[in-house]
């Protein structure tokens, strides 16, 4: 190994989506020296492509709402499965997250007496999500992007972390990684570490993730000794492109939804009033006009059912499609064109409208669009402390995707911006306190440094093995086969076997060319991760036999009472095995509770 | 296909009208020179160049260097120079292209190159960090701003920026002439200065710096910028133009010098603070006089 550079900061925040931007500048505003690392350029990271809107309980466009009913949507969306803390602490945080966004320059659409505008949307009781059209997600990393900048945060861009390596008394003391402009390896020691890393789509063919969405924070907790949960639980997004190919699982936000867009099938029947389940029957629209009505007035009509939890949506998809009323390309029809004007459609979603006819040729003021499921979000993660997002290893956290149980079984649309923000906020401040509490300087032992780095510089010394492209296509088949919206008892046995040869072969794969910018080798480093969520997200599925929220067993079609009152725990031990435990959920308490017997209004 | 997202064959591709083949000439090579590279892939319908450099990466060249993030037109990554113009990778349609001549992708010109499709962006970066941030006035009594949706309209134009950075690419002022970048902000950097200008609540002015350190008055207002922006912002007809009368105002208007001078005191702590290292070099000898052009 070439000599590498060495870093010594208090607080390392790995991933600069919104909650590594958010974690860096609290830890920053708190005297702490802060470097950000990241795997591509700042204000490229994944949270760029969220659309919809942030959610968050500040009534100014329903009076109506506040923290308690946000509360009471978000432990519903996700079938009571969260983590009550997170909840209770996202809904009463989130308002005060997007004002502070405002006082660092960002620009949300407003309402007419000029407070920020909220649309609705799938889950949510009220008009919630903060918005800026459907481009929030650019608005809130460029928001956070330009504070840290102000702040002077040192940035480490386009630098993949491989592993984290621990001291003697077990505490995280330092990341090792590389620089991938030239290849060479790079070591931050730190007195806490803040993992912020998204999510882990791109081990499924169709997802709206990016590339750098290989699941490197939830792996390197894991190989840190740290417990995940939730791992079952992957979100398909219902509306995703499925034509032309090549853009398959590119996001079709739930804006259009909220704005009054309605799913067909192929006979042009919305499909969604023969699928409202019973959980959410009282508070659905039964007749089309009655769904059309609530979009003026949600005090005296009930909401559409297009707008249901994500996973009931995308189930229902799934069904519509395979008993043959689905379009041409395997997807459902999404009709905004037959229900809102041109310009309307243009203002409110000009981002899909530019998708569609630069992309698919398809005009979305004219013609429908035709979607299916994508994988798009986690929810299962790294587990947390709800108040502080401290790991079960000293001197880690985690917030943002990466992070398990603030949505449960299933997130709700716009949940996902304002947890960035909540989170890494908390992330950030708990870590600068960790990190003022620690003493002497961080140490990290040489062998094991240099180790990570052979491991990861192995493929471009090895000659003739297979490419890393085919092993992460072949991985990619076997989640989406095996691991996908709808799952089995004997896939998910063959999956797990199929990942164990994929270790094997992700073991052997060679690579040409040099250290410096070479994507086929970046992509060798990125299977290990891959391959060891893939694992955790299969074991968990085989292990959960009931159907709840994203995770779907056709052998076990009904949600079960003792599995709704457990997580499944991995995490990989000493030995290096991987092992998984039920435990009970943390118990809520009698106020909360009560929320869930009596109509919030 | 049995299932939305599972079933092991792939779609039946449609009728097929176009070429069999695609040919695409790739710049490989690093900073200290390198060449076109041909590589004949099979036709895919329905795809973009990035598709198909994605190909190269998973058949010929798994070490073809080229950035990419979201393929969907909203992260700015993969900015390239496709048959000779800016554009996004991902967002270029082959069958848009001629089909019966080879498709050239080359890295943008105005950046060092690291390696094949890939640049050393970081000027952008570097310049982002001299000007000023948003400085608000105080909140409403509730702790709350309040602004009308026609206030900001202007602003949220220049917020749907993506830092694809091809208005840099383009811009000739620093296209050609490494020399300028010190004092040359960019069009990128032009309308960031004029969305914090244009902000209902900002309370800072950034108009000396825009003319003497980011040099507005070099623009002589050619819009190659306005034509490649991906996101259709009017970059110099709403953002360089009314900067450059801002500017000329609050140079040339007696009131307003005389205002600065007495409140240049309260103000200037503020605007020195956030400008960084870069900014400390030396304004440019020959500084363009402004509203050139």
């Amino acid at each position: 190994m070439a000599d590498h550079e060495t870093h010594d900061y208090d607080v390392v925040v790995i991933g600069a989506g919104g909650a590594g931007l958010r974690a860096a500048i609290e830890a920053c505003e708190m005297g702490q020296r802060t470097a950000l690392v990241c795997k591509s350029l700042l204000g490229k990271a994944h949270t760029v492509m969220a659309e919809g809107g942030a959610a968050a309980a500040m009534g100014n466009v329903w009076p109506e709402d506040n923290w308690q009913v946000h509360f009471r949507d978000t432990m519903r969306g996700g079938k009571m499965l969260n983590n009550w803390r997170m909840a209770q602490l996202h809904a009463q945080e989130a308002p005060d997250r997007i004002y502070e966004l405002e006082r660092w320059g960002a620009l949300f659409d407003r309402t007419t007496d000029g407070r920020i505008l909220q649309r609705d949307f799938g889950g949510h009781r009220y008009a919630r999500l903060a918005h800026v059209g459907d481009r929030t997600g650019l608005e809130l990393i460029r928001t956070l992007q330009q504070r840290a900048v102000a702040l002077d945060i040192d940035v480490f861009m386009e630098c993949k972390v491989l592993r984290l390596v621990k001291d003697a008394e077990g505490t995280v003391s330092a990341a090792v990684g590389y620089r991938r402009p030239t290849g060479d390896a790079v070591v931050f020691k730190a007195k806490a570490f803040v993992l912020a890393t998204g999510s882990i789509g791109k081990s499924w063919l169709y997802t709206s993730n990016s590339w750098e969405s290989t699941g490197d924070g939830h792996a390197m907790a894991a190989w840190a000794g740290a417990d995940l949960i939730d791992m079952e639980f992957v979100q398909f997004h219902p509306t995703g492109m499925v034509w032309p190919l090549s853009v398959r699982g590119i996001l079709v936000t739930e804006g259009v939804r909220g704005d009054g867009g309605v799913l067909r099938n192929t006979d042009g029947r919305r499909f969604m009033f023969d699928y409202i389940p019973k959980m959410f029957a009282a508070e659905t629209a039964d007749t089309e006009e009655e769904a059309d009505r609530w979009y003026d007035d949600h005090i005296n009509n009930r909401r559409p059912p297009e707008l249901l939890p994500r996973d009931e949506v995308a189930r229902s998809i799934n069904s519509e499609v395979k008993a043959g009323r689905g379009g041409p390309h395997g997807g459902v029809f999404l009709d905004i064109a037959t229900r809102r004007s041109p310009e309307y459609i243009r203002r409110r979603l000009p981002s899909m409208y530019h998708q569609f006819m630069e992309l698919a040729g398809v005009d979305i003021t004219a013609s429908p669009m035709e979607v299916g499921p994508t994988c798009h979000y986690m929810m299962g993660g790294v587990r947390v402390d709800a108040d502080t997002e401290r790991s079960t290893v000293s001197g880690l956290y985690a917030a943002g995707e990466v992070a398990g149980g603030m949505h449960g079984a299933n997130r709700l649309g716009g949940n996902s911006l304002s947890d960035l923000l909540v989170f890494g906020r908390r992330a950030g401040k708990a870590a600068a306190e960790f990190a003022q509490g620690r003493t002497g300087a961080p140490a990290a032992d040489a062998g094991e440094v240099a180790a990570v780095v052979a491991d990861a510089e192995a493929p471009l010394a090895r000659a003739g093995g297979e490419s890393p492209y085919e092993v992460h296509h072949d991985l990619q088949r076997t989640m989406q086969d095996l691991v996908g919206i709808i799952r089995t008892d004997a896939e998910l046995r063959q999956a797990l076997e199929e990942l164990d040869v994929l270790d094997e072969r992700a073991a052997r794969v060679s690579v040409p060319g040099g250290r410096a910018y070479n994507p086929g080798w970046n992509l060798a480093t990125d299977l290990p991760a891959m391959l060891t969520v893939s694992r955790m997200v299969a074991s968990g599925a085989l292990e959960r036999r009931e159907s709840r929220g994203g995770h779907t067993r056709e052998d076990y079609p009904a949600a079960d009472i003792e599995f709704g009152g457990v997580n499944l725990v991995q995490r990989i031990d000493a030995e290096g095995s991987y092992t998984l435990e039920r435990e009970d959920l943390p118990v809520m308490p009698p106020e909360l509770r009560a929320l869930f017997e009596e109509d919030v209004h | 296909m049995a299932d939305t997202t599972t079933g092991r064959e792939t779609p039946a591709a449609g009728p097929s009208t176009g070429p069999a083949h695609v040919t695409m000439q790739v710049w490989r090579g690093d900073h200290d020179g390198g060449s076109f590279t041909e590589y004949v892939m099979p036709a895919v319908e329905g795809e973009v160049v990035l598709d198909v450099v994605h190909r190269i990466q998973a058949g010929p060249a798994p070490d073809l260097a080229c950035r990419w993030n979201c393929k969907a037109g909203k992260c700015g990554s993969c900015s390239a120079e496709i048959n000779g113009l800016p554009r996004l990778m991902c967002m270029t349609r082959m069958d848009q292209l001629p089909p019966d001549e080879p498709v050239t992708v080359a890295p943008m010109r105005t950046f060092p190159i690291i390696r094949d499709l890939v640049t050393d962006v970081s000027f952008n970066y570097e310049m982002a960090r001299q000007l000023p941030p948003f400085s608000p006035g105080p909140p409403e009594p509730d702790g709350t701003y309040r602004m009308m949706q026609v206030d900001i309209e202007r602003g949220q134009e220049f917020r749907k920026c993506i830092e694809c950075f091809m208005c840099q690419d383009v811009c000739h002022v620093i296209r050609d002439h490494e020399e300028n970048k010190p004092h040359y902000a960019g069009p990128r950097l032009f309308i960031r200065a004029m969305e914090l200008e244009s902000h209902p609540l900002d309370t800072d002015d950034r108009r000396e710096l825009v003319r003497r350190h980011l040099g507005v008055g070099y623009c002589n207002i050619t819009k190659c910028c306005t034509e490649v922006c991906p996101e259709h912002i009017k970059i110099t007809d709403n953002g360089i133009i009314p900067l450059k009368e801002r500017v000329v105002d609050a140079s040339y208007d007696p009131v307003a010098w005389l205002g600065r001078r007495i409140l240049r005191r309260t103000k200037s702590s503020a605007a020195e603070s956030g400008r960084r290292a870069p900014a400390q070099r030396a304004a440019a000898p020959g500084a363009p006089s402004d509203g050139a052009g």
